[in-house]
């Protein structure tokens, strides 16, 4: 730019401050933020369509429709169990993100493996719950009520079962391919994913079975 | 073995649809076997169906949304038609089918016109304006894409397979539940909801990534062209709601699949909780529409006046305005509902607030235009069309704003001819000043002025005459949806309306002969510079079409209208002789993941609507297996080496010397 142009620019001051930020504003982000942003968007989408299940939880709690309520439903030791098995997996899974970064496979395939089985123990606990309930006759269709409780965890664990899915392929991919950037990014997702599944299961083990026992 | 479906699904009984599906199958077999006889099928495969390039997407989505239009369409005249013919009788269309037709147009419109009409100019001229090479997430672009196809598709389906909905464009129960709409109709609309639900939060979130993420040096946000910013509002709200949207449609599907209680009459279920649900989405989805389109109207108005836009500033301010407040008026749409003075209030209130943003964008229109050297060309005339147009939308939009107007106005005419009013003035006007005004870049040549000016005037008089009345009929106590009337005093009313929907039709028979004419006329028509309308911004700093990569250089900006300051730059400087240094591009690789996909989820959809279990889980092995297919290959972008990039950039760079060399002389 010649002098002729920094003096307009001395004369505008918001034009001036645009060039100051042009220098903070360096072009396009790397691929890894890129992804890591992207994905983070979309945990924020799957978290407002949890709040809609959440809210219509709310709206039906009350709608047993002559049937059982969840105080007379809820086994809290069983959901404690759950609980435990569902963080646990956050802490193993935070291992392997760790073993990622550190390029160690061993640790990495065992932290996923232990991950792995504490998500199918808690799928395991959550469908025995669920059949339990079938059996005596407090299925979805029961009440309104039971068919909110039904979607809302149960779309939590759709959402683990299809993790558990994505976490078999990254073992496969790490096994096959190592740990390359695009693989990385990859894995970034699903940690994110895995953890953002904790967050959500500690509104559902809040909202639904603390308050739902209580009650 | 195939659930549900049987031979009595076909409408053999039915002959309006019958005959409209075997001619559109017909006209779809005749089309492809002519591009597998002229041997295009490897040229479609490799250049538009697998393509990831946002642009071919974006006019794959443009082109979605005007088939689609004529879908739509025909579904209105068949109405308009019905109801001038339909007093002290029956008409021509049983109730069965009448209600079936204004479900579809509905649907259609919103879902497979609007939508993928915004999504496909946003795709086509985001990245451009920007100044980036592509998207954030390429690949994921197409199987968005592609999914809003597949929901389209079924829609279409359901004409000759089976039924659509009776229930009207949003299936408000208990009527669209097991017990009242037993038929596979709310299974179609559903299903293909859910799967084009899907593709658009991918559009959303991609397109979010890349303003947000993918800028090119110096583009700050408050240096982004206006559709920049309107694209960033419009997507944040696809974020947010349109998994509104999904969850309440799954719980929809688990009534009526699996016995649920949501919103049945029996159990403790909540129908208002759906409708409460339900507008929580559909009120952002009015503001995810027509934001995109203020955008559009934004750059029309600032390049054909010749001036920046007035009050960049205010319009940002006025566009998050709208992106937040939209949240906060669903209500608005069931005031009827019982809540209570004191709900209705407030939300009265919120949406008369909402109409001061938009005020605000349509004084700095006005005051961009006031002392500027105007063009009238197409893309002006519908600026200017929908500014008169979309005030008296927007005015009535304020009088059913108001609770006890809305009691009496509440489904009614007027309320159909309102937001027609706003949708067609707004959102339809824009997409079409967008096409016109884009299509020059995404092609190469521009449309032909004449033919797009007398669409434009039989669009504009034809809304006028058609939707006018329906505000009278509306005052004189018709409700929506009717399929027979015997009330003497609407019927001169909507005869009229019926003679505006032919004009629309006379304006849409021009839109159809101005693409004809220019396609044949596009040596005259040729765009050589890239920048056919003397623009503003970065989009028309590159080649029509623009190459692969669209930069050569990535362009590094220092101010608003940032195309505009390199022109003058270049005119002041006699445009800098010596010759960039290029560099390798890489791009990402082509991919039929969409596709693929997309093909799996049709299977699934259909199979889903029909209860074909088996084919279910044929559909889900076939989509999880195509995702692990994409996971797992090697190399997922290709290089162009410098000395194409410079070869290719040339050429452009030298067409573009010579306008700016005269516009200098001038």
């Amino acid at each position: 730019m010649s002098g002729g142009a920094t003096a307009y620019v001395a004369h505008d001051p918001r034009r001036a401050h645009g060039m100051e930020r042009s220098i903070a504003h360096a072009g396009p982000a790397s691929k890894r933020i890129v992804t890591g942003y992207g994905f983070w968007i979309f945990l924020l989408s799957d978290m407002v369509m949890f709040s809609c299940f959440f809210a219509s939880y709310a709206v039906l709690r009350g709608q047993t429709a002559g049937g059982p309520s969840g105080a007379q439903l809820f086994d809290l030791k069983n959901v404690a169990v759950e609980t435990g098995c569902l963080l646990l997996s956050s802490f193993t899974c935070g291992l392997a993100s760790i073993a990622a970064d550190v390029r160690n496979k061993a640790l990495f395939q065992l932290a996923m493996a232990i991950t792995c089985v504490l998500g199918l123990a808690f799928l395991s606990i959550e469908g025995r719950e669920f059949a339990g309930l079938v059996a005596r006759g407090a299925g979805p269709s029961r009440s309104a009520f039971l068919s909110a409780f039904f979607t809302l965890v149960g779309c939590h664990g759709v959402h683990v079962s299809a993790g558990i899915l994505w976490l078999l392929t990254m073992m496969a991919q790490v096994f096959a391919k190592g740990f390359r950037a695009d693989i990385q990014r990859r894995f970034l997702c699903f940690a994110l994913f895995w953890h953002a599944l904790d967050i959500i299961w500690v509104a559902v083990f809040s909202v639904v079975y603390l308050l739902g026992s209580a009650a | 073995m195939l659930g549900k479906l049987s031979w009595a699904a076909i409408p053999l009984d039915q002959p309006i649809p019958l005959m409209t599906g075997a001619i559109v199958l017909v006209a779809i077999l005749l089309v492809l076997g002519w591009v597998i006889v002229k041997g295009h099928l490897p040229y479609l495969w490799e250049e538009w169906i697998t393509s990831v390039d946002h642009k071919r997407i974006g006019v794959m989505y443009t082109l979605l949304a005007m088939v689609m239009l004529l879908r739509g369409f025909a579904d209105a005249i068949m109405m308009r038609a019905q109801q001038a013919l339909a007093f002290h009788s029956q008409g021509y269309l049983p109730p069965e089918h009448f209600n079936q037709i204004f479900s579809a147009h509905g649907t259609i419109m919103i879902f497979f016109v609007a939508m993928p009409f915004v999504i496909g100019l946003m795709n086509l001229v985001v990245p451009l304006q920007l100044g980036v090479r592509d998207v954030a997430f390429p690949t994921l672009n197409s199987v968005g894409f592609w999914l809003t196809a597949t929901g389209a598709l079924l829609v279409n389906i359901s004409l000759v397979v089976g039924e659509f909905a009776r229930t009207g464009w949003l299936p408000y129960p208990p009527l669209s539940e097991l017990t009242y709409s037993p038929g596979v109709g709310v299974d179609y609309y559903l299903w293909s909801l859910e799967i084009s639900g899907v593709g658009t939060l991918v559009a959303g979130i991609n397109l979010v990534t890349t303003v947000l993420k993918l800028r090119t040096k110096g583009m700050t946000y408050l240096r982004m062209p206006m559709f920049c910013w309107t694209t960033l509002a419009s997507n944040l709200l696809i974020v947010a709601a349109f998994p509104i949207l999904t969850a309440t449609l799954a719980m929809l599907i688990l009534d009526r699949y699996l016995g649920f209680h949501f919103f049945t009459n029996e159990a403790g279920g909540n129908v208002m909780m759906f409708m409460n649900l339900i507008w929580a989405w559909g009120h952002p989805e009015v503001y995810i529409l027509i934001l995109p389109a203020f955008g559009v109207f934004s750059e029309v108005v600032s390049t054909f006046s010749g001036k920046p836009l007035f009050g960049y500033r205010s319009m940002v301010l006025a566009t998050m305005a709208i992106c937040i407040i939209s949240f906060m008026v669903w209500l608005h749409h069931f005031f009827t509902m019982g809540a209570g003075p004191d709900v209705n209030a407030i939300f009265g209130i919120a949406s008369m607030i909402i109409a001061v943003p938009t005020g605000v964008k349509i004084y700095n229109w006005l005051f961009t235009m006031y002392g500027g050297r105007i063009r009238f060309t197409t893309p002006m005339l519908w600026a200017i069309g929908f500014m008169v147009t979309f005030i008296i939308g927007g005015l009535t939009g304020v009088l059913v704003a108001v609770p006890p107007a809305d009691f009496l106005l509440h489904n009614s005419l007027f309320l159909v001819a309102h937001f027609h009013n706003v949708i067609i003035g707004g959102v339809l006007f824009g997409a079409f000043a967008g096409y016109t005004y884009w299509f020059p870049k995404a092609f190469g040549f521009r449309l032909q002025e004449g033919l797009g000016q007398a669409a434009f005037w039989f669009w504009l008089i034809g809304f006028y005459v058609a939707f006018m009345p329906l505000y009278v009929v509306g005052f004189l106590g018709m409700t929506r949806r009717m399929q027979h009337y015997d009330v003497a005093e609407w019927r001169p009313w909507l005869i009229v309306a019926a003679g505006g929907a032919g004009l629309i039709l006379i304006g849409i028979v021009f839109q159809i002969l101005q693409l004809v004419v220019s396609i044949r006329h596009r040596a005259e028509l040729r765009d050589r510079t890239g920048d056919p309308w003397d623009g503003r911004s970065l989009e028309w700093a590159t080649a029509s079409p623009p190459p692969v990569f669209n930069f050569a250089i990535p362009p590094d900006v220092s101010g608003e209208d940032a195309y505009w300051s390199m022109k003058m730059h270049a005119v002041r400087q006699d445009l800098e002789k010596s010759e960039p240094d290029y560099r390798d591009v890489e791009m990402p690789r082509n991919s039929p993941t969409g596709f693929v996909c997309a093909f799996f989820a049709t299977i699934m959809g259909f199979a889903l609507i029909w209860h074909i279990w088996w084919m279910v889980i044929a559909g889900g092995i076939g989509a999880f297996a195509t995702f692990i297919a994409f996971a797992w290959r090697d190399h997922d972008e290709y290089v162009i080496p410098a000395a194409d990039v410079g070869r290719i950039d040339r050429v452009n760079r030298e067409a573009r010397r010579e306008l700016v060399s005269l516009a200098g002389r001038a």
